[in-house]
């Protein structure tokens, strides 16, 4: 992806709640279109940056730019721009879908004929229009977290804010909400996400960030991340017949292949810096064998996730 | 490694940006909820009750007195009711707590506050929003109760108001709007301050219940020892007696009361300790014009107007200090 301007610029940026470092000083560069995840485990300040983003907290030092503007001195142009759902995003349950939807339209100020076309084609795009009207009181979660979508979008956002938008939602829910996710990159929205949930932040995000103890501790791309925590990005899955085992060393001697290890009689894993699919086809023909399955994985946030978080509490011990 | 520190920023754009998007949205909550529609119901029962009991009670003597009928609706009791200013005293802070109790805390219980926040509105506009939401729907009632009153005047006394009592109605209207005002800010205050909307409504009426029963008891006693009678001197009961009407001044429902009784009984000419010898002059009995007993509750309705502001700065330092996450 070509490198645009940044939409999200944070310098230093800190918060201190009465003693305690919630945020320490974060620089954090998100561009243009892109889908950026802010991983960590709980406390680790996502929330508290998120926050400090949109101008509802102050930071206690630093500084930050959202779409241009410093949400200190301008957070009206910056929340004017800026979607945000925030975790366990509430509605008001005695009104219908479509008057919560008009009264976020009303407080971004837009006209009453716009607003009605902007609300029905909001409630559309997540598909509860038959629901409109209906109080949220009886919608379900996933409803719910859907309506926060059509919510954010009112006002047509440049960039949207999510956090923790898929906890608590069923792996279907889930997965439809992610697809909502991929819809809004592609109408080159830039979202900002904060999860703790590792495979569907993987499976949505072109970048991470790595939080821990207030501190982006790294980021990347997945395969990044996987190099520079597991020392590897990929893993090539090699079944051949008749047997495996002789095509230990020459694989090793292959270029970006770190190291080899044997599964079954036939079945081979290789751990390698680039996708060596082509290589190791080339190398397994060139020995005689036939080739019968080749896979490859990209190290997954999972293992990447927590090994980093193994070797960070063994370094504290 | 050294922190930039980051100084105080001047923030930009209007405060009052989306101020009447709230306050169309809290007064359709409100004009529909139940809650309100209940306590609509109890006022207007009581109106209907009083003012009828007192139309029978006037017309057998309206005849002597043929002047102020329709103030008189108000006050006149018949046993065994008591006249509607009676209840409105405790039923217009009930009216008002009803409004706020749950302004800000229901907001962060049904976590809307973080996404209404992140419109491109302040703080201001919001807590600003509902309570002038709140003051509105209470003019809105009191309004219509009022012209309820009007209404059942002219069907029961057979005569039209005159301009002076439609004057002294519409005054009264306004003081009981800031009198609810205070009550509301109480309310609106203990709802930024509490959580749980019942404790918040529990603060606040177990204020009103202190400054109701206790705190003429405790005027009444710190009077006699701030101007203790030593001797029985005329000078010593008397600046005891004024201490006590100063301190009980400070609640709100003593105030009320006072400009109840400036507006609907013109014949009052002082609200303060009256000495015989400054009645020297004055035609008793004869009744104080329109823009004498506004004077006389000028003081009284700025004490109500300058509570209510008070209170509500206090909410709203509290309420932005708060964080927004619930
Ligand atoms: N209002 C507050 N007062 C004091 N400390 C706070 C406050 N809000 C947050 N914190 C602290 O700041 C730290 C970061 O919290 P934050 O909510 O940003 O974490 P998070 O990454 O969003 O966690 P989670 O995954 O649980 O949502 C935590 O240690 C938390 O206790
Ligand atoms: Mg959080």
């Amino acid at each position: 992806m070509a490198k645009k301007d940044a939409v999200i610029e944070t310098r230093d940026l800190t918060k201190v709640y009465n003693g305690l470092v919630a945020v320490d000083r974060l620089n954090l560069r998100v561009y243009e279109g892109e889908v950026y995840g802010l991983l960590g485990p709980n406390g680790s300040g996502k929330t508290t940056t998120i926050l400090m983003l949109l101008g509802l907290t102050e930071p206690t030092a630093g500084s930050v730019q959202v779409v241009g503007w410093d949400p200190r001195r301008y957070p009206l142009r910056v929340k004017a721009q800026v979607g945000y759902i925030p975790d366990r995003v509430g509605f008001y349950d005695d009104l219908t879908a479509w008057e919560n939807l008009m009264y976020t339209a009303k407080l971004n100020g837009i006209p009453r004929r716009e607003a009605y076309r902007r609300v029905d084609e909001a409630l559309a795009w997540v598909g509860l229009s038959e629901v409109a009207h209906r109080p949220v009181r009886t919608f379900s979660r996933g409803m719910r977290q859907r309506l926060g979508v059509a919510d954010v979008l009112i006002k047509r956002p440049r960039v949207i804010i999510m956090d923790e938008p898929t906890q608590g939602l069923d792996p279907e829910s889930a997965r439809e909400f992610l697809d909502l996710i991929r819809t809004l990159k592609k109408e080159g929205k830039t979202i900002l996400l904060a999860s703790h949930l590792l495979h569907q932040v993987q499976a949505v995000c072109d970048r991470v960030g790595l939080f821990h103890k207030g501190k982006k501790a790294l980021e990347g791309t997945v395969e990044e991340l996987g190099r520079e925590v597991l020392g590897t990005s990929h893993y090539v899955i090699v079944e051949v017949e008749p047997d495996a085992r002789h095509l230990v060393e020459p694989l090793r001697g292959l270029k970006y292949v770190q190291d080899v290890e044997v599964l079954d009689d036939r079945t081979l894993w290789v751990k390698s810096l680039r996708d060596v699919r082509p290589e190791v086809a080339t190398a397994v023909v060139q020995h005689g064998s036939r080739l019968l399955r080749l896979d490859v994985e990209l190290p997954s946030l999972d293992d990447i996730y927590t090994h980093y978080f193994q070797t960070a509490a063994e370094g504290v011990s | 490694m050294t922190v930039a520190r980051a100084t105080r920023v001047q923030r930009e754009g209007s405060p009052w940006t989306g101020l009447w998007a709230v306050v169309a949205k809290e007064m359709a909550d409100h004009l529909s909820s139940t809650r309100m529609h209940i306590l609509e119901a109890l006022i207007a029962l009581t109106a209907i009750g009083t003012v009828y009991s007192a139309a029978s009670a006037i017309r057998s003597v309206a005849s002597l007195e043929p002047k102020f009928l329709f103030l008189k609706l108000f006050t006149v009791a018949q046993e065994p009711f008591p006249s509607f200013v009676d209840f409105l005293g405790f039923l217009v802070p009930l009216i008002a707590i009803a409004l706020a109790f749950d302004a800000v805390n229901s907001e962060f219980n049904q976590h809307t506050l973080a996404r209404v926040l992140s419109q491109p509105i302040y703080r201001d506009a919001l807590l600003m929003g509902k309570f002038l939401a709140g003051l509105f729907t209470q003019f809105v009632i009191y309004a219509a109760i009022w012209l309820l009153i009007f209404g059942l005047g002219v069907i029961q006394l057979g005569v039209p108001p005159t301009g002076e009592e439609v004057g002294r109605a519409l005054w009264l209207l306004v003081a009981t709007v800031f009198y609810g005002g205070v009550w509301m800010a109480v309310a609106l205050l203990f709802s930024v301050r509490f959580r749980q909307p019942a404790t918040a409504a529990l603060a606040s009426i177990a204020l009103w219940l202190f400054f109701t029963v206790f705190w003429g008891m405790i005027a009444t006693s710190m009077a006699s020892l701030i101007a203790p009678i030593r001797v029985g001197l005329p000078e010593e009961l008397l600046a005891q007696a004024r201490w006590q009407l100063a301190l009980r001044r400070v609640a709100p429902g003593q105030l009320y009361a006072e400009i109840l009784v400036a507006l609907l009984r013109p014949e009052v000419r002082s609200l303060s300790i009256v000495l015989p010898f400054q009645l020297e002059g004055a035609i008793l009995g004869q009744p104080l014009p329109l823009s004498q007993s506004v004077l006389l509750i000028w003081p009284h309705l700025t004490g109500l107007i300058a509570a209510t502001l008070v209170l509500f700065a206090l909410a709203y330092i509290l309420f932005q200090r708060q964080e927004v996450r619930a």
